[in-house]
């Protein structure tokens, strides 16, 4: 639904103020989002100020940081720290990424992390993800085949193989799908980039048998066709892929069938 | 309406409608088609600056002009319905309302597209 304000319950109010630890050679101002579903209050924006010679370089750091040593209650999602497990995905200064690929350094001023736009809040930093998840397991990411299974792998040329490259690095962080306005308005009937990349993956597999009935799946006003080429997923991707690449291609192929 | 479907079951929903692509590739071709015409319909009114009544109709007296007139106008018009079928598809939520400006529109756009239409062949077939 489309929203241009927020809700009463969802105004944010200015939150507590953690000053600098005594002595810190460079203090840097981290601004993050608070919300207690428990509190029945509105969110809120702490203010902590950390020492960036006792703390790592990325915003994750600045992060774990604060939770360690000032506010253990703050929320969030983490697991790997190096940009592969795809959980620590927040709005950072404005931009949907990851926290532990981001350069505290790299930052203008202050750092303001909220969580991913649009999403209703679990807690926090923790957005709810289980109709993404659904949406992904709906497009079946599998390899699916009517031949009978070989007695060894299903083989694949290299020239094949090279066509998931772009594809299969996603890490389904939902940086992409979390930037996109169609998925904002439209998010119930609306895949949104991250999961039509998915789907891409899977039709543009030489070994997938079932590249006809995918398509099917997604020849949709909404499903696919949402998409309005606004390019915030490619633009935001912090794994530098092209979602928007790959939905234009899905569109291609929807001709190409009936050409 | 409290709910306790799956959230599989609500993306799955109806199901995929089949539909979109007619839409999508049509604006698509439009988009093209839309460049030459616009292109040759303000060189013209360029060239038509300044004349009087009587030059204008007799330019738009000439087959190909009218003929080119009508596929601009029956162009500009399909391609704007299906914008503001997106639009509408986009920001309306409300199942009625949606119908109703979706129907209006389109009867809105046929009737405008009709009357330049019937204008161009009246200035054609009348002088």
């Amino acid at each position: 639904m489309v929203e241009f304000a927020l809700p009463r319950n969802s105004k944010i109010r200015k939150g507590h103020v953690h000053p600098a630890p005594d002595g810190a050679q460079r203090p840097k101002t981290f601004h993050v989002y608070r919300w207690d579903p428990d509190s029945g209050e509105n969110p809120r924006v702490d203010q902590f100020t950390i020492d960036l010679d006792d703390c790592g370089p990325m915003v994750l750091d600045g992060l774990i940081k604060i939770k360690n040593d000032v506010d253990s209650t703050l929320t969030f999602r983490r697991s790997c720290r190096e940009g592969v497990c795809g959980s620590c995905a927040f709005n950072v200064n404005g931009r949907n990424t990851l926290a532990c690929t981001t350069f505290i350094e790299e930052t203008d001023g202050d750092v303001k992390v909220y969580p991913l736009p649009h999403m209703r809040v679990v807690k926090d930093l923790v957005p709810d993800l289980n109709e993404a998840y659904a949406q992904y397991a709906a497009i079946e990411p599998w390899l699916k085949t009517r031949t009978p299974a070989p007695e060894r792998e299903r083989l694949q040329s290299p020239e094949e193989r090279a066509q998931l490259d772009g594809l299969w690095e996603c890490i389904l962080c939902f940086c992409c799908t979390t930037s996109c306005p169609s998925y904002w308005w439209n998010g119930e009937r609306y895949l949104g980039p991250a999961v039509l990349l998915q789907a891409y993956r899977f039709i543009n597999d030489s070994r997938d048998e079932y590249t006809g009935e995918r398509l099917d799946q997604l020849e949709d006003p909404f499903r696919l066709y949402r998409c309005h080429t606004i390019m915030n997923c490619t633009r935001t991707c912090p794994k530098g892929l092209n979602p928007a690449k790959a939905i234009a291609e899905i569109k291609k192929k929807m001709v190409e069938r009936r050409v | 309406m409290r709910t306790m479907r799956t959230p599989m079951a609500r993306v799955r929903g109806l199901g995929a409608a089949r539909d979109g692509t007619g839409h999508w590739w049509m604006q698509k071709l439009l988009s093209l088609a839309l460049i030459p015409l616009t292109i040759w319909f303000v060189a013209s009114v360029i060239a038509l600056a300044g004349a009087d009544h009587a030059a204008v109709t007799g330019w738009l007296g000439n087959p190909v002009a009218a003929g080119l007139m009508i596929l601009l106008v029956i162009a500009t018009f399909y391609h704007g319905l299906l914008g503001v079928q997106a639009v509408v598809e986009d920001y309306v939520h409300n199942e009625a309302a949606k119908f109703a400006l979706l129907i209006g529109l389109k009867g809105l756009h046929i009737v405008l597209g009709l009357t330049g239409v019937l204008a161009v062949l009246t200035i054609l077939f009348q002088g």
